[in-house]
């Protein structure tokens, strides 16, 4: 939803405008205003390309590139997959997203009793390098960046992709891929966790070390605000829980005896976009300019690259609906433009049957087209950060700065944001603002348009993605080719290697980069890790 | 004084998105029902037990993978195994219209979909539970 709450009068005057974030938005904002947040343009502003980096991370923006688009996609076998990438690439799309099904995000082979019912249905299903090299055939890795939506086992996953990249012929420094891998956002706000939360930590430490070292255009997290805001927290939460969860990889690296500038640079955000236009474009340039400040003052950053933040900042889904879902696509035009005035690098939308169903083709090109129209056409390549200077929007940002910097300074109070999802305090805080959230649509407070205010009109007909059972048994009649085919007494020397590394605390990549070649299944690496590091116990919060 | 509802609030299978079932089970609570939210991961087996040891009046699946059919057909015919057909079956979540019906066929009694205002659902399971004395 994200809207703001309307205080008005029997004459539909707008008496005061309230922020999910808190802030009340006057209706004239002139220089004054500036001077009371104590705005100050040199250090507040710089240019583009400067540090604080408020008004952007390139010089040029997107007059010198435009943004990547990355739709998340994924179904079925990973031969439907490849089939919707080189579709979506051939009407525009710059990068690919990857959807994986439950089960792979779960680390379950597709035979796996609990995987009935869910192979192929979210996302792709994934089992082995077999599928990956089916997935991304024709695909030029080299210059085509990848996301993988994946987490719990991202490590998995990466090493499977250095495995399909190599083996195509892509030299590993030539290959960018970018795990989301940020398992803390999981246990807030996604729920497609495995182990407890030291070891993953530990996982993602692991990632980011190897990529460092052996994949130096992979970016090795993309730590996730999108989906605790999806949850139901405010944007200025987004952020603050965002960069403390960054901040918890970050010490987990440098524990590790490196230096911040030697890694932090591969670091990414995923942001989300609904809701109030201004909440959202003050929260990215307050954000870039608390990140930039977060890396040089807490830890002593030195090098530019380190200080930029670079994101997807995506049109969310909790801002769509199922009523009058053709809304959508207005939403979604609303949500692109909010992301561009942002300054995004990358970007995405939940398409208008986002409700419904996972993305028709129809859908997912639509929101191609919101993109390209906006760039080409309604001037959005034009110059950079236009807002600048404005007088609501430069003291908007300053105001969201501060609130991000009380709420970060919350969660360091707690001990950090381990101790904070240990203990279930953001889950709990998360949960209760969701309530009140939906109480205040359902008692028309918060103005949803198709929901709660202007519903009269025909009930549109939305056009599902069928599931294919068929997917899920090919799938599985491939799994076992696999297995039979396979050296598999090597498999079983590689799994006990890679189980012994994980015990002794080495470097779990190199050990998976193997098990990987050699076809082991996700099922079987991941039962490795269930083993040595057990499972995440989920908090009380009620 | 009239005894008070037990709603099991569970989240089967693989899917992690709990935003909705927190969401119902906090309005269920304030409505003065006492509710047990499963947490994620639930196998059916799993919801069964709690639902047993619980002593629940109803039991509430969220699903919002798309999963329902199949979630819901193992749950109702595990149910009949162990004899608590007698517990009410309500599920919420991303559930098409045209599959309703055929959740009805299966057993599961009540239907809320996504967006269902809340006295919408915490009337009818009130109107159509006969909580255990």
């Amino acid at each position: 939803m994200g809207v703001a709450r309307y205080i008005k009068n029997e004459k539909d005057e707008v008496l005061d405008v309230i922020l999910q974030s808190g802030i009340h938005i006057k209706p004239i904002y002139t220089e004054k205003d500036l001077k009371e947040v104590g705005f100050d343009p040199e250090k507040d502003l710089a240019l583009p390309g400067e540090y604080p980096f408020t008004r952007g991370i390139h010089p040029l923006g997107y007059r010198s590139r435009e943004w990547t688009t990355r739709q998340y996609t994924g179904f079925g076998t990973p031969m439907e997959t490849n089939e919707r990438f080189k579709w979506m690439i051939s009407h525009g799309q710059t990068g690919l997203n990857v959807a994986f099904d439950l089960p792979t995000q779960m680390g379950l082979d597709s035979d796996d009793p609990l995987a009935e019912g869910e192979v192929g249905r979210v996302g792709m299903a994934v089992d082995s390098l077999r599928d990956f090299e089916v997935a991304f055939q024709g695909i030029p890795l080299d210059r085509i960046g990848v996301g993988l939506t994946i987490n719990a086992v991202a490590s998995i996953m990466l090493a499977l992709f250095q495995a399909t990249a190599e083996k195509f012929g892509y030299p590993k420094d030539r290959i960018s891929a970018t795990p989301q891998n940020d398992i803390l956002k999981e246990m807030i706000g996604r729920g497609a966790w495995i182990f407890p939360v030291k070891p993953a930590v530990r996982l993602i430490g692991d990632t980011i070390e190897y990529a460092m070292k052996e994949l130096p255009r992979t970016n090795p997290v993309s730590v996730c605000g999108y989906h605790i805001r999806e949850s139901g927290c405010s944007p200025v939460q987004e952020i603050a829980y965002a960069f403390q969860i960054a901040n918890t990889y970050i010490e987990e690296v440098l524990h590790r005896g490196y230096q911040i500038d030697d890694f932090v640079r591969g670091f990414t955000f995923n942001l989300n976009v609904f809701g109030n236009l201004w909440e959202q474009v003050a929260k990215f340039r307050a954000a870039r300019k608390l990140w930039a400040k977060n890396l040089k003052e807490r830890y002593g950053a030195k090098d530019k690259r380190s200080l930029l933040l670079r994101g997807i900042f995506g049109g969310g889904g909790y801002g769509l609906t199922k009523a009058q879902p053709e809304n959508n696509i207005i939403r979604g035009a609303y949500y692109a433009l909010a992301a561009a005035l942002g300054g995004a690098q990358t970007t995405a939308l939940c398409s208008f049957d986002e409700a419904y169903t996972i993305p028709t083709p129809r859908a997912a090109l639509l929101s191609l087209r919101t993109f390209q129209i906006l760039m080409e056409e309604v001037g959005l390549r034009d110059t950079v950060d236009p807002l600048a200077g404005s007088y609501f929007i430069e003291t908007l940002t300053k105001q969201m700065e501060e609130k991000i910097i009380e709420e970060m300074g919350r969660i360091d109070e707690m001990g950090g944001m381990i101790k904070a999802v240990e203990t279930g305090y953001v889950q709990r805080e998360v949960a209760k603002q969701a309530y009140e959230f939906e109480k205040g649509v359902q008692k028309g407070e918060l103005i949803k348009v198709g929901v709660n205010k202007y519903t009269e009109g025909e009930e549109m007909e939305v056009e599902l993605h069928e599931y294919r059972q068929e997917s899920a048994e090919e799938q599985i009649k491939r799994l076992q080719e696999v297995k039979r085919e396979r050296d598999n007494r090597k498999v079983l020397q590689l799994l006990k290697d890679l189980e012994v590394a994980a015990r002794t605390e080495k470097n779990v990549m190199p050990y998976l980069l193997e098990c990987c070649q050699a076809y082991a299944t996700l099922g079987e690496m991941t039962k490795v890790f269930k083993e040595v590091y057990g499972e995440f116990k989920e908090p009380s919060i009620f | 004084m009239e005894k008070r509802i037990r709603i099991l609030v569970a989240k089967p299978g693989l899917d992690g998105h709990d935003r909705g079932a927190k969401v119902v089970a906090q309005a269920l609570r304030d409505a003065g029902m006492e509710v047990i939210y499963t947490g994620l991961h639930q196998t059916i087996d799993q919801i069964i037990y709690t639902a047993i040891q619980e002593d629940v009046d109803v039991i509430g699946l969220s699903i919002m993978s798309g999963a329902h059919l199949p979630i819901c057909e193992k749950l109702m015919k595990k149910m009949k195994e162990k004899k608590i057909e007698d517990i009410l079956v309500v599920v919420g979540g991303v559930i098409p219209k045209r599959d309703i019906p055929k959740l009805k066929e299966i057993g599961v009694k009540g239907i809320f979909p996504g967006g269902t205002p809340f006295d919408e659902s915490i009337r009818w399971i009130k109107e159509n539970v006969k909580p255990k004395s």
